[in-house]
């Protein structure tokens, strides 16, 4: 293993601008840890060595001239596959975009890139994101690095697996109904789901629009705010993108919580393991022991969350994955007629999981039933939406669990979707919110497995969020567990 | 019963006892810089798929931004239609065709930026209300090679260009107020004259920048209740529509006298067979399960806004209508009228207004428009104003005869030229009035039995004499002097 790995992302920026190491060291040590060891764990789909040896030699090369390498200066960064890159293959997991590649990169992929970032390659995750343990890539499951008989959560697996296993210290994911926070809860890192409009979206492949959200992964807070910070701010190409200048997250991070008010959402600790429920505990506690008001309050419509969810998601997700149809790009499978071609191109392209959710989708929006499925479920998300208004009239963040439980093991869940589903419920009602939330990592359960913190804000609420997980970082215990590497 | 069999009725659907209800959708594409969505160029005719990006290519991971100059120009046409300019969202109409990149495509359903307008038909002097007239996105063109007619259906192969997937269309929809294929044809060509004195579309329907659904529905005279309607599709000139109409409502009226019932559908036009055909249950069985587009936010235009684009809209055609009846002095009907209607719907307006200022007679100025000019539209570019009065005003003076005149207006079109170089290259010098005296004399001379006839007050022979010396000048004699010769002679 190469002295650099496991350092976190503002170190290696800081030695790299210093010359202190060079970037290529550091990717190259990245790399090579990634070759001997993702084999068991399968978090990179692809690793695109060669661009990112030539993006290091380019962050070095402007240092030598004494030129600004950016924030991120040759800080590896893992992406995951739903992230377009020009010219290199970007599959979503699925089978249905075999051979494409896209002509453009997302304007997150830009970002990083301008900030000195150095991708290494593109990480697994369930397909079109749909899924909480990335059992549902075609390309097969990624593992957690703690244990690899279970699962790294999901959708975004790949990423929070690289992250935790120091494949990278920084990765993206994309969370649109927790896939994020879950993945970095069951992985023991921090993930972050920023305010809806905070990030691009362009170039993120859609799975369901209202929803969707890029977010960094890393190992620390400041990391993560650090990534944040980079990839945040308006983008003329997504309407839906704010204009609000993002607020300067680092210098916030260590103001402490004094006389911050921090609520614990009820409803959410109720299905929650018990391990699950006393590490939330004692978060609270410490927030209390270093000067936040912690008290319980009640957010009753979050409860509602996920049945809402299942028919927005879906209903937006049949829409969006329509294009998938074997004309333009991708898999085509030849029928008879044009008709036969749709069906068996997206018979043979698409998993159970994606097909279980466009028919949902398809149905909540049939005439005849987008009443009483469609827009109902979008007078639930207002409901949601009012609940956690009256929640934030008292209190500036919120606490719940982010997963009701640690890592499970492979094949678990995989037989009962509902099941699945319900490792979503403390994330899901955010994003039907579009606020912000994050999980931060709290210790080891007494199976030895990661337990993770969400801290909940109302929208734009990033500063005092941060401000919290950085307070949860501080006292939380160490993991002592080593990786399925050392 | 056989769609053959029915061909009761004139060509315009007129049914003795029966009235027949339409309603028309008219696609229009705008006249924008770029497509709705991208920054592509909006343009007809390029080598195919050669105007696309990631964007209007509908690739995974690309979003729309609305392109604000198609916003103004919907506004234009909704300010022009009389419409009320408000909030308004998209939706997504969901379906599958491989001409459309996304498999939905972008529009309006719920709430249209443009609502509850009327446009006054200038000949019946109609009231047509206009219920929306909405954004939406194009889809791309398929063509589709060894089908029957060029669908879709038995096609061994298809291409599709995506140069239009994207060019944004604003889809104005009548009520059902219109009851004949005239009227409609009315409407469209009044519509057509809006769109394009309000800057907002080219309106070449040749080009399909305008293209026309029709819902057509027939009742017994008297009867308020509406009849099944069918909704025809994609009519691309105002022929088609007329026949089309025509053809449906005789349809209709057939099948209800033999007992049987109009089933609402949708119907395709054949324009070489000249009949419509219901579309394949499988075309048309769509459920489009609209929903709201996540990827763009709410239309909120603002009266600022709307104001300064109302003060941009330029003479609209009624106004149009107005400056050219004043010249006649305010004529509201007849043959006159019409001329200046027609002037009016082909753009020609500009043209004869602007050369009676120049000193042309109003009159034929008119009629020289209406007729040679409108006879070749497409060189429009190629006459200037003082190119036009000059040719007006070398036929009013007698220098160049009816004849001449419409031949030199005909070669103008085509090069550029002045009417007095035409007239000369083409040997139109004045023909003396000397010289057509000694044609006439010389026809005279020739016919005594006609000129004995003629002379003894059988006018209408004055036709034959004036053909006579017309063919012996090769046509560069006018036709007025020689009558006026010829009355001369007589007495």
């Amino acid at each position: 293993m190469g002295a650099l790995i496991g350092l976190g992302a503002s170190a290696i920026a800081e030695m790299v601008s210093s010359k202190e190491i060079s970037a290529l060291e550091v990717t190259q040590e990245h790399l090579a840890l990634i070759e001997s060891h993702d084999k068991n764990l399968n978090s990179f789909l692809q690793i695109t060595a060669d661009a990112a040896i030539s993006a290091a030699k380019e962050v070095d090369a402007k240092i030598a001239r004494g030129e600004d390498p950016g924030p991120l200066a040759g800080v590896p960064i893992a992406l995951k596959d739903n992230l377009v890159t020009r010219g290199l293959a970007t599959t979503c997991a699925s089978q249905i975009l075999k051979g494409w590649k896209p002509p453009y990169s997302a304007t997150v992929v830009e970002k990083v890139s301008a900030a000195g970032g150095v991708a290494l390659g593109k990480t697994n995750l369930d397909e079109f994101a749909m899924g909480s343990s990335t059992e549902n890539s075609s390309f097969g499951p990624t593992k957690n690095p703690y244990d690899l008989k279970r699962v790294p959560g999901g959708s975004s697996g790949g990423s929070a697996a690289a992250v935790a296993a120091k494949f990278a210290p920084l990765a993206l994911g994309s969370d649109t109904g927790g896939s994020i926070r879950q993945p970095a809860a069951l992985c023991g890192i921090v993930g972050v789901k920023p305010t809806y409009g905070t990030v691009s979206r362009y170039g993120l492949i859609a799975f369901a629009s209202s929803l969707d959200q890029i977010g960094p992964f890393a190992r620390s807070v400041k990391d993560a705010a650090m990534l944040l910070q980079v990839i945040a701010g308006h983008d003329p190409k997504d309407s839906t993108s704010l204009e609000r200048p993002f607020p300067d997250l680092i210098s916030n991070l260590d103001k402490g919580v004094q006389g911050l008010r921090v609520g614990i959402i009820d409803e959410l600790i109720d299905g929650a393991a018990p391990m699950v429920g006393d590490a939330l505990m004692a978060s609270a506690d410490s927030l209390g022991d270093q000067g936040a008001k912690v008290e319980h309050v009640s957010v009753p419509a979050v409860t509602y969350g996920l049945s809402a969810y299942y028919l927005i998601a879906p209903a937006e997700a049949s829409s969006n994955l329509a294009r998938y149809d074997g004309v333009r790009y991708g898999l085509r499978v030849e029928g008879q007629d044009m008709n036969e071609t749709y069906v068996s191109t997206r018979t043979k392209g698409f998993g159970a999981e994606v097909k279980r959710r466009i028919m949902l989708g398809t149905f909540a929006l049939s005439s005849g039933y987008y009443d009483a499925y469609y827009a109902k479920a979008q007078k639930v998300r207002t409901m949601i939406i009012d609940s956690f208004q009256n929640a934030y009239d008292r209190f500036d963040v919120l606490l719940s669990p982010t997963a009701p439980t640690t890592a499970f093991e492979l094949g678990a869940k995989a037989a009962d979707p509902l099941s699945m589903y319900l490792s979503d419920v403390c994330t899901i009602p955010t994003n039907l919110a579009g606020h912000p939330a994050m999980s931060i990592p709290y210790g080891l359960g007494e199976n030895q497995m990661p337990i993770g913190i969400q801290v909940l804000a109302p929208a734009l609420g990033e500063v005092n969020m941060f401000r919290v997980a950085r307070a949860i970082e501080n006292a939380a215990p160490t993991i002592t567990k080593g990786l399925f590497w050392n | 019963m056989a769609d053959d069999a029915v061909s009761s009725g004139g060509a315009d659907g007129v049914l003795p006892g029966w009235e027949i209800v339409v309603g028309l959708e008219v696609h229009c594409e705008l006249k924008t810089r770029t497509k709705l969505f991208c920054g592509c160029a909006n343009s007809f005719g390029q080598e195919p798929n050669t105007s696309i990006c990631p964007v209007c290519l509908g690739l995974p991971g690309s979003l729309p931004v609305i392109n604000k100059q198609a916003v103004e120009l919907a506004i234009r046409i909704g300010l022009s239609l009389n419409c009320t300019v408000d909030k308004s969202i998209f939706h997504r109409k969901n379906y599958f065709y491989p001409d459309m990149p996304k498999d939905y495509q972008v529009s309006q359903y719920e709430k249209a930026i443009n609502e509850n307008g009327f446009l006054e038909l200038p000949l019946s002097k109609k009231v047509v209300r206009i219920e929306r007239a909405h954004i939406e996105e194009d889809t791309g063109k398929s063509m589709h090679v060894g089908g029957d007619g060029g669908r879709i259906h038995g096609a061994v192969h298809s291409l599709v260009d995506y140069n239009r997937a994207g060019i944004p269309l604003v889809e104005i929809v009548s009520a059902p107020d219109l009851r004949s294929a005239e009227e409609a044809r009315e409407y469209v060509t009044e519509l057509r004259s809006i769109l394009v004195a309000s800057a907002a579309s080219d309106g070449k329907m040749e080009e399909g920048s305008l293209r026309v659904d029709a819902n057509v529905s027939v009742r017994r005279l008297g009867v308020e209740e509406f009849g099944t309607r069918c909704e025809i599709k994609n009519l691309n000139s105002l022929r088609s529509l007329v026949r089309a109409i025509g053809y449906e409502a005789r349809r209709q009226v057939a099948l209800i006298e033999s007992g049987e019932k109009v089933v609402q559908q949708t119907r395709h036009w054949n324009e070489d067979q000249g009949v419509t055909t219901a579309m394949r249950s499988k075309e048309e069985a769509y459920d489009y399960r609209y929903f709201p587009e996540p990827d763009l936010v709410p239309l909120e235009p603002s009266a600022e806004w709307v104001t300064e684009i109302r003060s941009h809209i330029g003479l609209l055609p009624a106004s149009r209508r107005e400056r050219l009846t004043s010249l006649f002095n305010g004529v509201s009907s007849g043959p006159v009228y019409d001329q200046i209607v027609t002037a009016v719907g082909l753009g020609l307006d500009d043209l004869v207004a602007g050369a009676v200022a120049k000193g042309a007679e109003p009159r034929l100025a008119l009629a020289r428009a209406t007729n040679e000019v409108a006879s070749d539209l497409g060189n429009l570019e190629m006459l200037t104003v003082d190119n036009f009065t000059e040719a007006i005003r070398m036929e009013s003076e007698g220098k160049l005869s009816a004849t001449q005149a419409k031949t030199v207006l005909g070669k103008m079109l085509e090069s550029g030229a002045n009417a007095r170089e035409v007239a000369k290259s083409l040997g139109f010098e004045a023909m003396d009035s000397t010289v057509i005296e000694g044609l006439v004399d010389q026809v005279i001379r020739s016919s005594p039995k006609e000129w004995e006839r003629f002379s003894s007050g059988e006018d209408q022979l004055a036709g034959f004499f004036v053909g006579q010396v017309m063919k012996l000048s090769k046509g560069k004699a006018d036709g007025k002097i020689v009558t006026s010769i010829l009355r001369s002679r007589r007495s």
